[in-house]
């Protein structure tokens, strides 16, 4: 029995009078403690999906389950999910302690066991002794973390994150990032997080489900998705990639701009897209026997830990990254291994 | 460059002198209709018919007679306003809701009586209430004696009541309407039920549009002399009765003006009052 799993989630929306699918047939199953990341661009229908989970959107069609119950009708004060809002939706009207308190006095906790929780939960955020600041004082990065901990004092089994880092700044959100993953870890809460920054999704989660147009196009681990997209919008989306088209008329043979490559996909349709992430393109003096392709430095950008390189063979150029540089108009020979070719199925709509 | 510079500064200057000289006509206006006519109040409450300075009709007024109108006229006020608050606050609560958001048509429905002529609709409630009007037909219709419904509190507390409805409404509906739903959403997922979400988030968020909407329904009601004079018949005294009266009939404008300028004097305390009660929740 999974954890959480929806079963063929779909919801209609009436967005001017006319009825449109923002979820065609969810399918998504989620393990205890699990971090899972809702991926995709806006629009995608990951919030949708979210406030399903949380109760705040009804499921036109589909069921939602909750440790086997269905739960499609359970209001969202009744279920073992809490959730960190977007904009953080903290009480203007409350000060830091009766923020984070809320949840408990609503439960008619005792005010020494409340006092006590509060003052666990605010160090958990590292927050301790804001107890009497107004919240309109905090700044963004900690009013993030008061409604994380107004989130966290309930003691929830999930805990649903709806872009809470959105609106901070980078270097606040990789601190915050690692701090969320550690406390999801500590804590053994499953975490389901929507985001659309790629980078996050694949530093924090253990599972993403990649979301587009209302549909999952893939789920699995980062590395799993990072290194074998399923087609080519995942991959652009995920990182940067060149995305060539070709042609496979032999198993473990593809072939673009002319030149036979090896690779390591079976057949899977006479013309196909070939994915190759930029680091994963050597640049050398000298041609070699296989998967070799002449090309003309065009632009040489300095990045700090590398470089990143375009390349132009034929009509296409190529994104590289590299820690070796090379002068602009050069002759260069791009050596691809076989692993390094990932070979999909042509897209209609792409 | 130095040129240029100083001809920016001259301009923006002038720019500030002409947003200042757009304000002039209002200036002027505010100089003759408020700042002259509080002069001239002020001039002839503290003046006798001599001309000469006095506090006799300040005096004049804390007289049992006068200090039972002015407390009769607070009363009534406060019930209104009380009334008003407990028909008004659940209406502006449904309006607000999700369901009628777009059914602005509702809310039309509660401001096309303020288009409508004041006097017409006070007028209106001398024939439902009066002795031969439209409720004692009915009673006589099912056999029971008339009653008197004009010209009693009762009848003056229906017409406050009616005419000041919708100022309650109003500043309440939109503060409410301002409330983020997400906040909503967050007092429901940490596990409020609808009581608890009314009573902790709604309510107390809506607390800035209550305390204006307590002001503009208690301080016109609590000076009126239209509602009061027509439906509570020529006998019945509130303080803008009063002060209408010592200006319109006894003619004496010393003592008109000194209890007009208590009763601004009252206006401006309630005021305070108020605002600082919204104050004090925005903080």
């Amino acid at each position: 029995m999974e954890f959480i799993e929806l079963k063929n989630i779909e919801k209609n929306f009436y967005v001017n009078k006319q009825e449109r699918q923002i979820l065609k047939g969810i399918n998504l199953s989620i393990k205890e403690n699990e971090f899972l990341t809702l991926l995709g661009p806006s629009g995608s229908g990951k919030t949708t999906t979210l406030r399903i989970i949380g109760g705040f959107e009804t499921a036109s069609k589909g069921q939602v389950f909750f440790n086997g119950l269905d739960i499609g009708k359970t209001p969202p004060h009744k279920r073992a999910i809490n959730t960190v809002f977007q904009n953080y939706a903290l009480f203007p009207h409350m000060n830091v302690y009766d923020n984070v308190a809320y949840g408990l006095k609503i439960k008619k906790f005792s005010k020494s066991a409340i006092k006590d929780r509060v003052e666990k939960t605010l160090s958990l955020v590292n927050l301790s002794g804001f107890d009497k600041r107004s919240v309109k004082s905090l700044s963004g990065g900690q009013q993030q973390r008061i409604a994380i901990a107004r989130a966290l004092i309930n003691e929830p089994k999930v805990l649903l994150l709806d872009e809470p880092l959105g609106a901070l700044d980078l270097k606040l959100r990789k601190e915050m990032q690692i701090e969320l993953k550690n406390m999801q870890k500590n804590l053994g809460i499953t975490f389901i997080y929507v985001t659309h920054d790629q980078e996050e999704a694949l530093t924090m989660s253990d599972q993403i489900a990649v979301m587009n147009d209302g549909e999952i196009l893939q789920k699995g681990t980062s590395e799993n998705i990072y290194n074998e997209p399923k087609n080519a919008f995942i991959a652009s989306f995920i990182g940067t990639s060149n995305i060539i088209t070709g042609t496979m008329e032999r198993d473990r043979k593809v072939t673009f701009l002319k030149t036979d490559f090896e690779c390591v996909d079976p057949m899977p349709g006479s013309v196909v897209q070939i994915v190759v992430r930029p680091e994963d393109i050597e640049i050398e003096q000298t041609p070699r026997d296989r998967n070799s392709l002449k090309g003309e430095v065009i632009e040489v950008i300095f990045f700090g830990v590398n470089y990143e390189m375009k390349v132009k063979t034929g009509d296409f150029i190529w994104k590289i990254h590299s820690t070796k540089s090379y002068e602009r108009g050069q002759f260069v020979y791009l050596f691809m291994a076989t692993e390094a070719l990932h070979v999909m199925e042509m897209e209609r709509s792409l | 460059m130095r040129k240029t510079k100083f001809s920016e500064a001259n301009n923006s200057l002038s720019i500030g002198l002409k947003s200042k000289k757009i304000a002039i006509p209002y200036l002027i206006w505010i100089l003759i209709f408020t700042i002259l006519p509080i002069f001239l109040l002020m001039q002839y409450a503290f003046t006798n018919n001599q001309g000469n300075f006095t506090f006799a009709n300040i005096e004049r007024f804390f007289n049992p007679l006068y200090l039972g109108i002015m407390w009769h006229s607070i009363r009534m006020a406060t019930m209104a306003t009380v009334i008003c608050f407990f028909l008004g606050y659940p209406i502006a609560y449904i309006l607000s809701q999700k369901a009628y958001k777009d059914k602005t048509i509702l809310l039309f429905l509660f401001v096309v009586p303020m288009w409508m002529n004041f006097l017409v609709r006070t007028y209106a409630w001398l024939f439902i209430l009066g002795f031969n009007g439209v409720l004692n037909n009915i009673l006589r219709f099912f056999g029971f004696e008339p009653i008197r419904l004009l010209f009693t509190d009762g009848a003056v507390l229906l017409g406050l009541v009616y005419t000041f409805l919708p100022f309650m409404i109003f500043p309440i509906y939109s503060s409410l309407q301002k409330i983020d739903e997400r906040i909503i959403e967050a007092a429901r997922d940490l596990g409020s039920n609808r009581l608890q979400l009314f009573f902790r988030i709604i309510f107390p968020l809506s607390l800035p549009g209550i305390a204006s909407a307590l002001t503009m329904v208690f301080m016109p009601a609590v000076a009126t002399f239209l509602i009061s004079n027509i439906l509570g018949g020529g006998q019945y005294f509130l303080i803008g009765n009063l002060i209408e009266q010592q200006f319109l009939t006894v003619g004496n404008r010393h003592f008109g003006s000194a209890l007009a300028l208590i009763m601004f004097a009252l206006i401006i305390l309630c005021n305070v009052i108020f605002s600082y009660l919204s104050k004090e929740e925005k903080e």
